[in-house]
């Protein structure tokens, strides 16, 4: 039982060991670390579609690991660094899509379809209430009252 | 009127389902490339054939195809008959021979014939980067003044050839002047 409960414990450990991915890297201090991970995290790996550069193991995310850190040895700034993956792989490396005019939709268009549907409410709500302040308007015409009468007077004359 | 406008909803539905209907068949690992209508990065490195010669972007001459490959990757070796019948045909192919051990890349071309024209040696990917590369093979088509006029992300075969190369290399060779 022991044995058994030794040999899991070996085998667990074991799990995760070619998962994360690891590299080494001799940061200057504790900030430059900081933004090499949260650069890393932000940005996504073009080849591994749901993983941030960080967590890839894709040889092209370690070469860009790679890049990123060069680029933070060389004191460039996380705008900078952000642009130099944009400019070779496209918007698609943000996971924080830019708002331009191909976006527009993407970012505006929820808020537009709560604007319509709040809107129609509105009308819906004012409309009711105007019904219910002045019943008069929904009160019958003369020939209307006229004409309900005669069909009443009918029902009563040959009840089924 | 007021009909119409009770079946604004379901418009608006309609609108927004076909739109994601279609999104569900778009191909996610197609990544439009940053670098259409851009020219060739600027590089110097060295020639895969003779290590001593450095080859610069001014010498992938084009029309041409730009073809990223390495020796590990399965899929290069499968397209790699399709670009020896190319360059038979008379289609002018560069190569860049990416994060690849020189020695068995130059081995590579003895065994399976050499389409390329020039290949240009890129052992730490520092091209593959800023070309955008994120996996071999890719293949980029350049035009005479080496601008990046359209890239494809895969191997070529006679179909990709046929239907998305061809007639865009066609253009690009009467556009020449």
């Amino acid at each position: 039982m022991k044995r058994l409960l030794i040999a899991c414990l070996l085998g667990l450990s074991l799990v995760g060991m070619n998962r994360a991915a690891i590299d080494t890297y001799q940061f200057k201090d504790e900030a430059e670390r900081e933004r090499f991970r949260s650069l890393t995290a932000e940005l996504r790996c073009p080849k591994c579609q749901n993983q941030n550069i960080a967590d890839s193991n894709a040889p092209i995310a370690t070469d860009l690991r790679r890049e990123i850190f060069r680029m933070l040895e060389e004191d460039k700034s996380n705008a900078e660094i952000v642009d130099f993956l944009v400019l070779r792989y496209g918007d698609f490396v943000l996971y924080k899509p830019p708002v331009d005019t191909r976006t527009y939709l993407l970012w505006y268009g929820p808020f537009a379809l709560l604007g319509l549907g709040a809107l129609g409410l509105v009308v819906l709500v004012l409309r009711r209430r105007k019904v219910e302040n002045n019943p008069a308007q929904v009160a019958l015409s003369a020939s209307e009252n006229q004409r309900l009468q005669t069909l009443l007077q009918q029902n009563s004359q040959d009840p089924k | 009127m007021k009909r119409l406008i009770l079946l604004l909803p379901l418009l608006l539905f309609l609108g927004i389902a076909l739109f994601l209907y279609r999104g569900l068949f778009l191909n996610p690992q197609e990544l439009p490339s940053a670098l259409i209508d851009k020219p060739l990065p600027a590089f110097s490195l060295p020639d895969l054939k003779d290590g001593q010669r450095l080859i610069s972007e001014k010498d992938l001459k084009g029309p041409a195809l730009v073809n990223v490959w390495a020796t590990w990757c399965p899929t290069c070796k499968a397209e790699h008959q399709m670009l020896n019948r190319l360059a038979k045909a008379g289609v002018v192919i560069h190569g860049v021979n990416y994060k690849d051990d020189g020695a068995a890349a130059r081995q590579w071309l003895q065994d399976y014939l050499d389409p390329y024209q020039v290949n240009v040696a890129d052992p730490q990917g520092s091209l593959g980067i800023n070309l955008g590369v994120y996996g071999a093979p890719e293949t980029f088509l350049i035009d005479a003044q080496g601008i990046i006029r359209h890239k494809y992300v895969g191997a070529i075969d006679e179909k990709v050839w046929r239907e998305e190369l061809a007639p865009r290399y066609q253009a690009l060779l009467e556009e020449k002047p």
